[in-house]
Order: C-alpha cells, then structure tokens, then sequence
C-alpha cells in the first residue's frame, strides 16, 4: 500500500535521507532550510536505523565532516542555503578533486551577500559551472515539486557513488517551505561496514593486513600527475554529459514558442502555460531536471521547431546562458527574472511571452 | 665525496638495537635535518605498531610542513583542507566509534584558521586524538609569522620581531583547550632530547589508549623547532627552542583524566 503524506520540502528531504539508508547528516541552521536538521533531530534516525546526525560549528565544519565521513565510504549528505553553500565551497571543490560521493542540498535565498530569506534561483551559476576553485563540476539536480525533494535523495546518491562526485540538488525557499503530498519509499537498510568495505576499495576503512594502504587526497605537486588526474575528472563529466541528461517536456509536440525554466519557476511557467493554451497561443515548456549536465540536445531540437524561446528564471539570467548555447542563437531567445525574492505570477509570465517573444 | 657508512658486517642481528617500525613506509621523509617531524612521525607509527591498531586507525593530515604524511604512515589516511582536519575526524569517528581516529596539525593549521574546527570538536567531546606540532612559524610556506609565534621573534612578515601592539599575541591554545570540559587529556611535549622523545611517546600513547574510554579528546602538543624557518642550525634551533620556546610554553601535563593539574607554584 502507497504510503502518503503531507509534507514540506525540507522535512520530505530530511524524511528521505532517514529511508534511503543514509549514514550520517551533518548541518548548520539557515533559513530556508532549518526544517531538515529539526526533523531528522525530532525523528532521531540514530534510533531509527543508526544515521548520525549532528550539528556542526559552521557550514565549514559541516562539509569537511561530510568529506570525513564520505571518505569512509558512507553515505553522507548536508543542507544549506546560499550564504551556507558559499563557506562550504572550499570543502565541495576538495571532495571533487578527492572524488568523493555526497549529497549536499541548496535551498536557495536571494542574494549577493547576506540578501534575503525569501526564495531565488540566483546560485545556478555557482551549482552548475563549479562554484569553488579548480576545474570540477557537481551533477545538480533541480527539484520542481515536495516528492522530487523526497526521490531525488535517491537518485542523488545513487549518481554520487556511480560516479564518485558530490551531487547538488538545487532547489529554492519555494519548494523547501510548501507542503505537498508525498508517496514515502520503504525503508531501505544501511550497508553494513562489511558492505563497504567489499563494494568501494577506494573507503578509508582501516588499513587491511596485507592490503595496500588507502589515501583520499586531492593534493599532487607533481604538474604532469595533476593534469593527469584533472584530464581523468574531465572524461568523467564527459560521460556524465553523455548518460545522466534529464529533462520534462510539456506541450512541445505542436508548440510555436517555448517556455524553459527549472524548479519553482517550471510550476510558474506551467500555470502559465495553461493560460497561454486558453488563449489559443501554441506554448510548450521545457524543464531541466538536471542543470548539470545540462539538456543542450532538446534545446537544440526544440529551437528548430518553435519561434522563440523565453526562460523564466528567479535571477538576473543565468540557465539562458546554457539555453543560448543549445539553441546556437538561431532563435530569439529572451530572459523573464524576477530577483531578491520576488515571485512572478503565471500571468507576469504570459505577458512577458507574449510582449518579448511573440509580439516582438 | 660521497663515503659509504653501509658496513655490512657490522650489520647483523645480534647488533641489532634499533628498527624502523613497520607501521612507517620506506619512503624518504621530506622534513628538512633536524625537525621534530620526523621524530613525531616515528613516535606515534610506533604507539600504533605496539597497541597493535594499525588495521583500526584512520589518519588525517593537514596542510602545512607534514601535508605529505600520509606517505609516511602505513595506514589509511584522508587529506584534509588547511585547518578542517578535526571536523573530518569528527566525522570519521562518529560514523566508525570503533576505530582509533587522530589528526596531525601544526600551529598555523590548528591554531589560526582551523581553530574553530579546533575548538568546537574539543568541546564537543570528541572521542579522538589529536596530535599538535607547535615550532611557532608557517614552514611550508616560507617561515611567516604563526599564531604561536613569540613576542619579538623573526619571521618573514615579522622581519622586525613580532611587535604585540601591532601583530596582536601569540596564542596559548593548549591552555585554552584544557579548559574545555570536552577535552580529556591535555599535555605538552617536546622532542629535542632522548628523554624528552620517551616522554613524549607516553604521552601519544596514552592519547591513544584514551580512545578506548570514550571520554573525549587527547591532547598532545609537542613544542618543535624549525632550523629552516628560524634560519639556525639544528643545533642552534634546538638551544634557541630550549631558551625562548620552553619558558613560553611550558612542558608537562595540563589536564589528565578529565581533571586540570594543579602547578605547584
């Protein structure tokens, strides 16, 4: 029988670390996003399953404790929001370059600087195209509803141990705060230390008799070995680019004009849609689920069918830069934002449509 | 002209007095003649060789001189970020409570920009071992002012000896780590004598067998030199540690078993 229940985004992401097996939760309290750790503390998943959760000093302390613990081989994840996902930049770029797997969730607030509580969609810049220093990249999902908070815990882990490389879900105060009904997944057991040992051989576990010793290091003073293991992490997001592309289309079968934009603003956009369809204009939507990789393909695809593209984004422009490369500039392709947690109604949106895109 | 003192016939077991522990690797330590490193190095591989643990310890290290430990040790390690080591033990220990968990941090790792990590993993009470290399500069980067850097000393961003007024005061971490309820066992140490090298390995042993316990944190700074970076012989750097760094940081126990020694003066 379908478990259902009625739950805030944080609390259905905290809900969903608990069942999928998690080892260890690790945080520092911001708004948005308070709600995760409040739950996980309330619901005491150490009782549960034996999940560690703690709070740490800072965003600093809790990110290098999920490095520790993600070096170990468990399956470790933390949640911030913007400000919280900035200290921890240091900390995601070395668990990249140690190729580590974790999950780490930004519920977006306005920014820059300390901005505000209410939600944005400002960080893609720094969720998709590397955020801390060297080149890397995160695989960053971006959650448009409470059950996509709820399954992509799953997905996530399960991206951020086939490939070794932190995952990001990007999501917003929107999504974080409001309730929707979720359908729980079972609970899943955690793997046991023999487990890990068995299926990562790169876990520091203690060093077997016999056995090599184990390092996790992002660290090679030699140039020519570092170029080597960069040009390693670079086929690696190749490959990433080439299977882990997801993406929702809406009414883009018969569409003349496309809307783009991920999660809060894809519900946005949606409704938009619908009013756009009543009045008899031929609008589709497309939402990336993974901004990266990002659905460069279908935007290519798309661009070849409809007369123009407008992307509706919580920032100034920032995913319209990917879109552009898609669509190679052969349409016009135009950018809607709203900014320091401002939130366009659907009709803002038509009307933005229609006064750049179709009455242009 | 290179001599050989390789004399194989004196080389033969029953003159044998002395061995490299196994749980060391035979790579060729980086530290320059002299540092207290590489006797630090030696000490704690062989605590963990005679506790037999050297299949349940995991390592982190840190950056600065000893980033490279990890190539010393025979043990599974993690590199941390400058000054985070103790929030990755934290971590390590939390998720594996049966495993013998230490950090390897020098002052400015420890004491500047990890003291946070530092000071809250103490205060929370975390089960684990840390082992803090005090030689009062930054070596790897070139000899600048630390964080345990004396009053007046030399460094290279204190060329005219670190002036208080204006550099602000060296600090006693070590002091102000015994004093936090989470920390249990407190001591510091040094490595410029052979005495002080047996004392100083009690002392990493006992921050070892501590973790059995589960009482909270260990330890153990030693008080190092840094030839090097104070631009003295080894010889020199060990008189001038004896001389300005000992007076200034004090040798001995500051807390055993949860309690703070009493001085006696």
């Amino acid at each position: 029988m379908k478990e259902l229940m009625l739950m805030k985004g944080n609390e259905a992401f905290a809900e969903a670390a608990i069942r999928v097996g998690a080892d260890a939760y690790f945080g520092y309290p911001i708004t948005p996003q308070s709600e995760v750790m409040e739950y996980l503390m309330a619901e005491k998943p150490y009782e549960r399953t034996g999940m560690v959760v703690l709070q740490s000093e800072s965003e600093l302390g809790a990110i290098n404790m999920v490095y520790g613990a993600a070096a170990c081989g468990k399956r470790a994840l933390t949640s911030s929001s913007s400000p919280g996902i900035s200290l921890m930049q240091e900390g995601i770029s070395y668990i990249a370059g140690s190729e580590l797997p974790c999950l780490i969730l930004n519920v977006v607030r306005g920014g820059p600087g300390l901005g505000t509580i209410q939600p944005s969609q400002s960080d893609y810049f720094q969720a998709t195209k590397g955020g801390g220093h060297g080149d890397y990249r995160l695989i960053v999902l971006a959650p448009s509803s409470v059950q996509e908070m709820f399954d992509f815990v799953s997905l996530g882990f399960e991206l951020a141990f086939k490939y070794r490389n932190p995952v990001m879900m990007l999501s917003d105060g929107v999504i974080g705060q409001m309730m929707e009904k979720v359908e729980l997944s079972e609970q899943q057991p955690r793997l046991t230390n023999q487990q890990i040992d068995e299926l990562y051989p790169w876990a520091t576990t203690g060093k077997k008799p016999g056995k090599d010793r184990r390092i996790i290091t992002s660290l090679e003073l030699d140039p020519s070995k570092q170029e080597k293991h960069n040009l390693k992490l670079q086929e690696k997001y190749r490959k990433i680019e080439a299977s882990e592309v997801r993406y929702e289309t809406l009414q883009c079968e018969d569409a003349e004009y496309l809307l783009v934009a991920f999660g809060s603003s894809a519900r946005i956009c949606q409704k938009a849609m619908d009013l756009g369809r009543a009045k008899g204009i031929k609008v589709g939507l497309l939402r990336p689920i993974t901004l990266y990789p990002f659905p460069y393909a279908i935007v290519e695809q798309l661009s070849n069918q409809v007369k123009g593209i407008l992307v509706v984004e919580l920032n100034a422009g920032q995913m319209i830069e990917d879109v552009r490369i898609g669509s190679h500039d052969r349409i016009k392709v135009k950018h809607y934002g709203r900014f320091g947690g401002m939130i366009p109604s659907p009709v803002e949106v038509l009307d933005a449509l229609e006064k750049q895109i179709i009455g242009d | 002209m290179t001599q050989n003192f390789d004399i194989p016939e004196i080389r033969t077991p029953e003159n044998l007095v002395y061995k490299k522990t196994s749980v060391l690797t035979d790579n060729v330590l980086h530290y320059c003649p002299g540092c207290g490193h590489g006797t630090t190095h030696r000490l704690i591989a062989e605590v963990i060789e005679e506790m037999g643990i050297q299949s349940e310890v995991i390592g982190v290290a840190p950056v600065g001189c000893s980033v490279l430990a990890y190539n010393y040790f025979d043990i599974d390690m993690q590199e941390a970020a400058h000054g985070r080591a103790p929030a990755l033990a934290t971590a390590i220990k939390r998720v594996y409570p049966e495993k013998f968990v230490f950090t390897y941090q020098g002052d400015g790792d420890l004491a500047a920009i990890g003291t946070n990590e530092t000071l809250h993993a103490c205060n929370r009470g975390e089960n684990i071992t840390i082992i803090f290399i005090n030689n009062a500069i930054y070596g790897m980067t070139g000899g600048q002012m630390a964080p345990t850097t004396l009053p007046g000393m030399l460094t290279s961003t204190s060329p005219y000896g670190r002036d208080v007024q204006m550099m602000g005061n060296p600090l006693k971490i070590t002091e102000l780590l015994a004093l936090l309820p989470g920390t249990y066992y407190v001591t510091r140490q040094a490595v410029h004598t052979a005495a002080l090298v047996r004392r100083a390995k009690k002392a990493i042993r006992m921050a070892f067998e501590n973790q059995k316990l589960n009482r909270g944190v260990s330890f153990v700074e030693v008080v190092s030199n840094c030839n090097s970076g104070w631009k003295l012989t080894p010889l020199q750097a060990n008189k001038w540690l004896e001389e300005n760094m000992l007076p200034f940081y004090p040798l001995g126990d500051l807390k055993v078993n949860g309690e703070l020694v009493k001085k006696s003066e």
